[in-house]
């Protein structure tokens, strides 16, 4: 059955490719147009203003409410399929701070999986086609990583004191070269955040962006259209690979940055 | 400049929209917002809860664990009894029939005893008896003998004298 | 014409920083090669190390990342 509506869906992709090839097949590509801020009402926009990154924020706490929250509501002792999602993804990332950070980085726990459950869900609800994809934004990721940085930061300094400095101070290098190295740890340390922002807007909008060049080369090509729509096909199967590898180095990055800060001796 | 260019290039003003900052306000804003929404959700509501479960199932498994457990020694002990019990029957019947053997010897023996001496009163009887009619015979042997003796004599011409016959006759049925 | 010359040195800028995600994809596959092999020889240890695995490949890959950034800003925003 899903054969027949395959081979279907594709005659009808390679005739209405022949009927509605366009005239003059012009390459015309915008692949970061899909990245366009927008105001819902007007256009005008200042801070509060509620845009298409406020819809697609909201709908990501709506999944986020709905898988853990509605999810779980049942509290049943043998789970249903939400409830084992939510389950999976709690036991995810309580192992992964208890094993990255250490048991004391448990604490962090709630914070840490709210960064991981809004990145997941905003990268899975960017694939849906048309929509937009908030972490796609540099502003976003940005303003995410300046926060784990911060913590980070704070969490050191007031946990282990002016010890936390030791973070820089490699006692294991031969005296000579530790001021050379507290430099690199020093710049490396601040290139954290740079990294760790970019990276996750990089990934998620280099791939929304190959999928949109891929898009163009189909409309412009006529009946060989098929030939971009198996690679975009692919391409997405990528991308729904990469959100959520993207939101697990994320979080995973987190707890590396975590442990570094509760527990700073090399 | 720039923007000049890209407008030729793209027909159309594309520059990247995440580097528009015009809108980084919105945004940060925006993410706030639903960051703290989630974490209120996470935090107040949906980790506890699923905490909670989990522990539950943690707790109803090891239950069931140490449930499974008491069973299973209970169906130790119970095959044990059940051994037991099986060895207890087995001795009592092997001492029942022990008992009715020796029961049934010891009828048997004193079935024995009595008919030995039935027996033997009987065989005493008919002793006595053959040792009477024993002596009846020859009791009839020596009148007959006397009887024909004293005939044989009469015939023979002697005049009998019946103590002498009697006495001939004694001597010689007694050898 | 200079406008021409200007935009030539951006696309030609963009191509030349592309490469830079090719190198990042050489970087990743050493990763996950290495892993891999380090994973057949000792697979009992292969499935704690994943963990690093992840972290490796994200390093690798932020610095392609950035190359296809520079070609992004070279495109887009220059």
């Amino acid at each position: 059955m899903g054969k027949i509506f395959f081979f279907a869906a594709l005659a009808l992709v390679v005739v209405s490719g022949l009927i509605f090839a366009p005239a003059e097949a012009k390459l015309a590509i915008h692949p970061m147009d899909q990245f366009q801020v927008s105001a819902l009402f007007g256009d005008h926009i200042s801070w509060y203003t509620p845009t298409n990154v406020t819809l697609w924020m909201a709908l990501a706490v709506a999944a986020v409410f709905a898988l853990l929250v509605l999810g779980s509501s049942r509290r049943a002792i043998v789970p249903g399929r939400a409830q084992s999602v939510a389950e999976l993804a709690y036991g995810f990332i309580y192992k992964m701070v208890e094993d990255v950070a250490g048991k004391d980085g448990v604490k962090f726990f709630p914070y840490i999986m709210t960064l991981f459950m809004f990145i997941v869900m905003a990268n899975f609800l960017g694939l849906i086609p048309g929509s937009f994809t908030t972490t796609s934004h540099i502003a976003v990721t940005a303003v995410l990583a300046a926060l784990v940085f911060v913590t980070v930061t704070v969490v050191g300094f007031v946990k282990n004191g002016v010890g936390f400095l030791g973070l820089f101070w490699v006692s294991s290098a031969p005296l000579a070269l530790r001021p050379i190295l507290a430099i690199i740890e020093l710049i490396s340390y601040f290139v954290r955040p740079v990294s760790h922002s970019i990276r996750l807007a990089g990934n998620v909008m280099a791939g929304h962006a190959v999928l949109k060049v891929f898009a163009g080369f189909a409309a412009a090509l006529g009946m060989f259209s098929f030939l971009p729509i198996f690679a975009i096909t692919a391409v997405y199967a990528l991308e729904v690979l990469v959100a959520f590898i993207q939101a697990y180095v994320f979080t995973i990055l987190t707890c590396v940055y975590l442990k570094d800060a509760l527990h700073p001796s090399h | 400049m720039a923007s000049n260019t890209q407008e030729a290039a793209h027909g159309g003003g594309s520059a990247m929209p995440q580097l528009d900052f015009s809108t980084f306000g919105n945004q940060i804003f925006w993410l706030v917002v639903a960051l703290v929404v989630i974490y209120l959700i996470l935090s107040r509501v949906a980790l506890p809860r699923i905490a909670a479960v989990l522990a539950e199932r943690q707790g109803t498994i090891t239950n069931d664990l140490a449930a499974a457990e008491d069973l299973k020694a209970k169906a130790v002990e119970a095959e044990n009894a059940y051994n037991k019990a099986l060895a207890d029957a087995r001795a009592e019947t092997q001492r029942i029939a022990a008992e009715t053997r020796a029961e049934i010897q010891a009828g048997l023996d004193e079935a024995i005893a009595k008919a030995d001496e039935q027996i033997a009163a009987k065989a005493a009887e008919s002793e006595k008896a053959i040792a009477e009619i024993k002596a009846g015979a020859l009791e009839s042997v020596k009148a007959v003998a006397t009887d024909t003796a004293e005939a044989l004599v009469v015939a023979l011409g002697g005049s009998a004298d019946k103590d002498a016959i009697a006495k001939a006759v004694a001597e010689r049925t007694k050898g | 014409m200079e406008g021409d010359i200007a935009q030539l040195g951006q696309f030609v800028g963009a191509g030349l920083a592309a490469i830079g995600s090719g190198a990042a994809a050489i970087g990743v596959g050493h990763v996950a090669g290495n892993f891999l092999a380090g994973a057949l020889r000792n697979p009992s240890a292969a499935a704690g190390q994943t963990a690093t695995l992840f972290i490796g490949i994200a390093f690798a890959e932020a610095l392609g990342i950035f190359s296809f950034l520079v070609a992004l800003l070279l495109m887009f925003a220059v």
